[in-house]
């Protein structure tokens, strides 16, 4: 039974780590920039969340909605600021620029509001146990999952079906054909970050109801795991990033539940390397040769 | 229809278009022909909008376009077959059907564009829910022509449309682009195969190093020395 209970843990912690993959995936996807400073909109999504809730009184969904759209902002800010103008650099120029903007973030907002930590209210949702055959299970755990999965359907959707779904892949596939459809590919990459880091403001929230503890460089672990996430499920593929993060949240759960915690975080990172020596393409990646 | 003036066109520092100027008038089929590299797909690119002239002038009915970005361009009536088809391969070919109508917004208008396009390319019709990356060349070249259709355009950029396909296929494809000609549709062929392409040209254009050196009624070209020699294979 502890083990299924560690299984729900490592389920609630993959699904916070699927959110933030997610973005990271998009991103790349169509600019093929691994941009670092998504685990700050992580973070600056958590402290919106955390003012929401304490300050403007608010509850958990609309405090939820005002962090989604104000790292929506923020993310299609940072896009228009720092990456446009590189978006015909080298790759490097960008990656280093995208360092900078993560360092930017972090220290801007300890510079604000100072480096001491908050803590997230424990009344946002109730806490009641469940047991479900023998297991007890926090009904704050199945919350937390079922927004998660809620916000990845709508996003499977919003990529499937809608026209602005359909734009994004285009100029994730090919930019220039997609141009001569009539897309607006500038606007495009926008709605691209702006979705992203909204799912990142998201995870921020539901990490500070689950975790409690937020501070300015909260966002750095997890943003990086989330990274590793992204890899393990295929860069640039959206199912790999969901299942990514799942899998690496279950996979710390077990390593945790089977005593060696304090190693959680270097097995997340061995993953990373024995994804990249043995699998480079990921979980749902696919082995394309060039064509010419 | 379409009237360039004088244009230059650089990569970077080297100039792939010097001085270039043409005309386009409705409801013909005009073609470039010329050798790799002349700069022909380099003038299809500069009236789409993916490149920019340095100097000179693009009009389309009479409004300058030269230096528009693409999407204006496509908006206003023009349509850009690319080389090397450039289907979007991770979706389906109705998807693709569909983003070529991204602009429009008369849904009505865009089923029955669909429809056209599948009466056209009956091929398309039978791989409808296939991702666009299996199907083989000539349905890719189909399956782009038929995204370039829906857009709804009043011309149509074809940039080697016969490039790697069977002479069959060549042949029914040239038939398409008489019949989309022939629907009321202005056409810019680019082409290698400059025998095929005169045989359905109205006038043509020869292109070298970036400079027009020749241009004619397709006919006239068809007989000329120079040409044999160059471009017709001659004996």
């Amino acid at each position: 039974m502890e083990l299924i209970q560690q299984l729900v843990n490592g389920i609630s912690l993959g699904s916070i780590y699927a959110l933030i993959a997610l973005g990271y995936t998009m991103v790349y996807g169509i600019v093929k920039l691994i941009n670092f400073a998504h685990g700050d909109v992580f973070m600056v999504g958590s402290f919106v969340g955390f003012y929401s809730i304490t300050v403007l009184d608010l509850s958990f969904i609309p405090a939820l909605l005002i962090s989604m759209i104000v790292c929506a902002i923020f993310g299609v800010l940072i896009e228009r600021i720092a990456y446009k103008p590189l978006r015909n650099a080298t790759r490097i120029a960008a990656l280093i620029t995208a360092i900078g903007v993560s360092l930017l973030i972090e220290n801007g907002l300890i510079y604000i509001r100072g480096a001491q930590p908050e803590a997230y209210p424990n009344d946002v949702l109730p806490m009641d146990k469940l047991d479900i055959l023998g297991v007890s299970i926090s009904s704050q755990s199945i919350l937390i999952l079922s927004v998660s999965i809620i916000l990845m359907i709508i996003l499977q959707f919003v990529v499937h079906k809608t026209k602005i779904g359909k734009a994004m892949r285009a100029v994730s596939f090919d930019s220039e054909a997609a141009t001569l459809m009539g897309i607006n590919v500038n606007n495009t990459i926008s709605a691209t970050f702006a979705i992203g880091s909204a799912l990142a403001g998201a995870a921020g929230v539901i990490f500070g109801i689950y975790y409690i503890k937020i501070e300015p460089l909260m966002g750095v672990l997890p943003g990086l795991k989330a990274f590793v996430a992204a890899v393990l499920g295929g860069i640039g593929i959206i199912p790999g990033a969901m299942v990514g993060g799942l899998l690496l949240g279950v996979i710390e759960a077990l390593v945790s539940a089977a005593g060696y915690s304090l190693w959680r975080d270097g097995v997340a990172f061995i993953v990373l390397i024995l994804i990249l020596i043995f699998l480079p393409q990921g979980l749902f990646g696919k082995n394309k040769r060039e064509k010419v | 229809m379409l009237k360039i003036e004088d244009i230059n066109v650089y990569y970077g520092n080297i100039q792939a278009l010097k001085g270039v100027t043409m005309e386009i008038n409705e409801g013909e089929i005009v073609t470039l022909i010329g050798a790799n590299g002349a700069g022909k797909s380099t003038l299809l690119k500069t009236i789409s909008g993916l490149l920019k002239p340095k100097q000179g002038k693009v009009l389309f009915e009479e409004g300058s376009i030269g230096g528009k970005a693409a999407q204006s361009i496509v908006k206003m009536g023009i349509s850009h077959v690319p080389e090397g088809r450039r289907v979007f391969a991770n979706m389906t070919v109705a998807e693709n059907l569909e983003l070529g109508a991204y602009l429009r917004k008369d849904k009505e208008g865009i089923k029955k564009d669909m429809e056209k396009v599948y009466e056209l390319f009956p091929r398309l019709l039978e791989r409808i829910k296939q991702q666009a990356g299996t199907l083989s060349g000539g349905e890719q070249q189909m399956l782009a022509m038929g995204r370039a259709l829906m857009a709804k355009p009043r011309l149509l950029l074809l940039d080697e449309p016969s490039m790697g396909l069977a002479p069959l296929l060549v042949k029914q494809i040239f038939n398409i682009i008489q019949e989309i000609s022939e629907a009321g549709t202005t056409i810019l062929l680019v082409e290698q195969n400059a025998n095929l392409a005169l045989s359905i040209a109205d006038r043509a254009y020869v292109v070298e190093t970036g400079r027009i050196v020749l241009s004619g009624n397709a006919d006239e070209l068809t007989s000329s020395e120079e040409i044999k020699m160059a471009y017709l294979g001659g004996h």
